[in-house]
């Protein structure tokens, strides 16, 4: 399709629209694909902070005593003379946890990518409602400052660990981070999950009712099922994290009981009789696990059209791909307890829970399956967005059958917090997610600047992340069969684990290098954004209908009439067709027969 | 200062970069050709990469488990343990032959298929016998990991006990463990937070008539042999008794009552002197001595295991399993909470 510009006008509410300023077209803009870059650039800027918090604690872990002056210089009277606070350190892995889930990996990856691809992808102008787009941004936005503003509260920003679980978080007597931090912690989730919340709805209600005419759900492109999938995962968790929340402030502010109970604390009995923190528990995994896959989901999609589109191949087993997405989406429910294996639940439960949490396996298992034959017998090209692609599914790998180990409530029992935990998540959910997005900012960047990222700078950076990235959280299995515990400011107090720190210096060398490599990426991206060579239209000889789209972006995404939907997204290389594409736009040919049905 | 200057090296250093990557794109425009499209040369050479990648990776993950296995986990001091150590054998070697075999098809693949100019892939979209097959084998391995799981969880949280257990009581509180021993009774005194004052840190029920032969204690001494049920309690957040050798954990929950149980089936004395241990101690008190602190010598621990504030790195108390001669006469050595009080 060329991008000939048609003489007829939009539809006509499109008409209307006020004349564009600074203000409406950067700042209140009601427009998908701005409203995608500024959920790309604020994520990205949170991703920032995350990582350089990890670097910081890692340069705790490896050399415990040493001291450095950088941490002075950043942390203040946090570190005096440049050795890190037990509480600070305890402050940093949980903001660095809080961020990296939330901020990064589940605002600033659906946020940037349902948003962006959405309305390209299904042939919408906008989202149903562009202005409820708008007000998920700015509580987004809003919610950003409200964490990033508790770093700076005088006793501390939140630091009970990222769960939050009372009454560690509850009791400012417990540790300093539950005073103010953790009243903001809890305000900035808030906002947060009222932005994820109308996020959602309105990526729902637009997949359903906005498709192109043609577009059925048998042919939708997998990102946009896993999109949508996503969101109503987030739908249906995500307020129950609001009444998690909601309770504990009650019991922070008014003094009520619902978590808290037959606690002294400073020399001193406290009132709090009746409740239970175990409550807390059952209600943050209720999200708390879903949310796994609202982090993973989209990065699979993403994933699934990165693969197809350069193997050149369609993604082998459409159908038992979106049947993988569903059940994943249905067993995330019913799984929260396996991560309270040993809070005393009772066995009975133990065991429904066991069974649950390895039934995911299958279908995960379908899913890896299905990218490793999509590649065979392809002409794979391998733009950095494949690379990651092909990153991600190591990962997805590595990181997946550890869980096997984990869901297992038996085996749970002595390698429960420990750092085999910490490998396990990190691998399966944080690597893949964050390939997943790097895959995604590569492959979509001419569509969202109309300019081409460098190649030989995505080359560089995926090596040294891929590599880092199994450096710094292959080794921790071994710090976790070794049985030490996550969350220890220092394991210099158990001669038991003196011969780790060799690990640890390591884990925390990869850590250093494969954060300054991300300097690479952002270098990359915001150079390109101003000097990357001009795109063509479809720059990956794409199938999809986001690349029929003019590359400059103009209002309601195509001029003159939505694109009309002929095929499924993965007719590549299709025997007796011409080119080794053919977009969901072009007509069947004649005795062609359709596929992916 | 130095920050100021450390800035404007870096934003320097940025400025270069940049002229560089500007030089390249003006070459190779220059060359007519397209920089940021992928050329078969890429394709060629990061098929190749991943390759080596693939196979560095494999031979890493050997190197990794010759290296650092030695310092993990010696054999289980405990009954279940021995069960627990024979259903990670199970699921872990199965994970591990998963791991050694997708992990090489992945890298493989991708250097094997990698592009070559003017061939055309594959039109295959989808084969329903394949996807029975990576479905239904999973579904039977996890079937038999399942079964043995639950059966193995069964057998460790509701153990049969021929012998009536000895039952201890582990208190939690911000940074400390103490253990109260049930006493000639065998049962323990009701206790709440709410009754403690002065030496009666753990408030232990004066009225109960099972209270004056309690006994508390600093550390944990257990009879070899004898099932042990400990009943866990905290006094303000949550802990976790993580007893790692004993294959054993629990988390301490305020005002919510846990327990666990378990048989210690080796001495202190004795796994003081397993094969692995004396190799593992050797090593760490070379390296203690070339840092000049004190040998070390091997002891069971309870380690606390749930974030629980600035201290949780070191909330650790030792564990001595020894005979039931021993033991009976360390236990005769502790005074009772009515002695104390």
């Amino acid at each position: 399709m060329s991008a000939e510009v048609h003489t007829h006008d939009h539809d006509h509410e499109h008409q209307d629209h006020p004349t564009p300023n600074f203000w409406n077209t950067y700042v209140f803009c009601t427009d998908h694909k701005m409203i995608s870059k500024q959920f790309l650039i604020t994520g990205m800027i949170m991703g920032v902070v995350g990582v350089m918090m990890s670097m910081l604690f890692r340069l705790q872990l490896a050399w415990p005593e040493k001291k450095f002056a950088i941490l002075e210089v950043l942390l203040g009277k946090w570190a005096p003379e440049g050795q890190m606070d037990p509480n600070m350190y305890m402050a940093l892995v949980t903001i660095h946890g809080t961020i990296m889930v939330f901020f990064v990996l589940t605002a600033g990856l659906s946020g940037t990518f349902s948003n962006l691809l959405i309305p390209f992808q299904i042939g919408a102008r906008d989202m149903a409602s562009g202005f409820l787009n708008m007000l998920s941004y700015w509580f987004f936005f809003l919610s950003s400052v409200l964490m990033i503003s508790s770093l700076f509260v005088e006793a501390g920003p939140a630091s009970g660990g990222w769960t939050v679980y009372p009454p560690l978080s509850a009791l400012p007597e417990a540790m300093p981070g539950s005073g103010a931090g953790m009243t903001l912690w809890l305000l900035s989730m808030t906002f947060f999950i009222v932005s994820s919340l109308i996020g959602a709805l309105n990526y729902i209600v637009t997949v359903i009712n906005l498709r192109a005419k043609g577009l059925s759900m048998k042919r939708l492109p997998l990102t946009i099922w896993a999109f949508l999938v996503t969101a109503i995962l987030g739908v249906l968790s995500f307020p129950v994290l609001l009444s998690a929340a909601l309770l504990l402030m009650f019991d922070r502010m008014l003094g009520t009981s619902f978590y808290l109970s037959d606690i002294m604390i400073a020399g001193e009995a406290l009132h709090y009789q009746g409740g239970s923190p175990i409550l807390f528990e059952h209600l943050f995994w209720f999200l708390g696990h879903p949310e796994v896959y609202i982090i993973l989901l989209p990065a699979l999609g993403i994933t699934s059209e990165v693969i197809a589109t350069n193997s050149r191949k369609p993604i082998f087993g459409y159908t038992a791909m979106v049947t993988s997405i569903l059940a994943i989406a249905f067993l995330s429910f019913i799984v929260w307890g396996h991560h309270m294996f040993v809070t005393g639940m009772s066995p009975f439960l133990g065991s429904v829970f066991t069974f649950t949490t390895l039934l995911i396996a299958i279908p995960s298992a379908v899913k890896a399956f299905n990218y490793l034959t999509t590649l065979w017998k392809g002409n794979l090209q391998f733009t950095p967005a494949m690379l990651f692609s092909i990153g991600l599914v190591s990962t997805f790998v590595s990181g997946g059958l550890t869980g096997i180990i984990l869901g297992d409530s038996a085996l749970d029992i002595n390698v429960h917090d420990t750092y085999f935990v910490v490998a396990h998540f990190h691998i399966v959910m944080g690597l893949s997610a964050i390939f997943g997005m790097f895959a995604g900012v590569y492959h979509w960047f001419p569509r969202m600047y109309g300019r081409m990222m460098n190649k030989k700078m995505g080359y560089v950076h995926f090596w040294i992340t891929f590599i880092s990235a199994y450096g710094v959280f292959f080794p921790m299995h071994f710090l976790g069969l070794a049985g030490l515990p996550r969350r220890y400011f220092t394991n210099a107090e158990f001669p038991l684990f003196d011969t780790l720190q060799d690990i640890n210096v390591i884990v925390s060398l990869f850590a250093i290098l494969g954060g300054i490599a991300q300097l690479i990426f952002l270098f990359n991206f915001f150079y390109s954004i101003f000097r990357g060579p001009r795109s063509v239209q479809n720059p990956w000889k794409s199938n999809t209908l986001e690349w029929t789209a003019p590359v400059e972006h103009i209002h309601g995404n195509w001029p003159g009439d939505l694109p009309e939907v002929h095929r499924w997204a993965y007719d590549y290389s299709k025997p007796g067709l011409e080119n080794d594409f053919m977009p969901q736009t072009e007509p069947m040919q004649k005795g062609e027969v359709e596929t992916g049905h | 200062m130095n920050g100021l200057l450390i800035a404007i090296v870096l934003f320097l250093a940025a400025i270069s970069v940049a002229q560089i990557v500007r030089i390249f794109e003006l070459s190779s425009a220059l060359n007519k050709e397209d920089s940021n499209a992928v050329s078969p040369r890429d394709n060629d050479r990061q098929g190749k990469l991943l390759l080596i990648f693939g196979i560095l990776f494999e031979l890493s993950f050997f190197a990794m488990v010759y290296a650092w296995m030695p310092d993990t986990l010696p054999q289980p001091s405990s009954l279940h343990g021995v069960e627990y150590d024979a259903l990670w054998d199970i699921s872990m070697g199965t994970i591990i032959i998963v791991f050694l075999l997708v992990q090489p098809i992945l890298f493989y693949f991708s250097y094997k298929y990698r592009g070559v100019e003017g061939t055309k892939a594959s039109f295959i979209e989808h084969n329903n016998k394949l996807e029975m097959i990576w479905t239904v084998v999973p579904a039977l391995v996890l079937a038999v990991l399942i079964i043995y799981g639950m059966t193995t969880w069964s057998n460790t949280m509701n153990p049969k006990n021929d012998q009536q257990p000895i039952v201890i009581e582990v208190y939690a509180q911000q940074f400390k463990w103490t253990a109260r021993y049930a006493g000639d009774d065998n049962t323990l005194a009701y206790a709440n937070i709410h009754l403690i004052q002065g030496t009666n840190t753990l408030g232990v029920d004066t009225l109960d008539k099972n209270y004056a032969d309690d006994k508390i204690a600093a550390e944990i001494h257990l009879p070899v042999g004898r099932p042990v049920l400990f009943k866990f309690r905290s006094q303000d957040v949550i802990h976790s008794a993580y007893m790692p050798h004993f294959r054993a954990q629990m988390n301490c929950v305020p005002g919510v009552p846990t327990q666990f149980q378990f048989t210690p089936t080796i001495t202190t004395t004795d796994i003081r002197k397993d094969p692995e241990v004396i190799a593992q101690v050797d090593r760490i008190n070379a390296l203690r001595l070339s840092q000049g602190k004190d040998p070390y010598e091997y002891d069971y621990l309870i380690l606390c295991n749930k974030i629980c504030g600035a201290a949780h790195y070191n909330m650790q108390m030792p564990i001595v399993v020894e005979s039931v001669e021993q033991y009976n006469q360390w236990l005769k050595e502790q005074k009772t909470v009515a002695e104390t009080l």
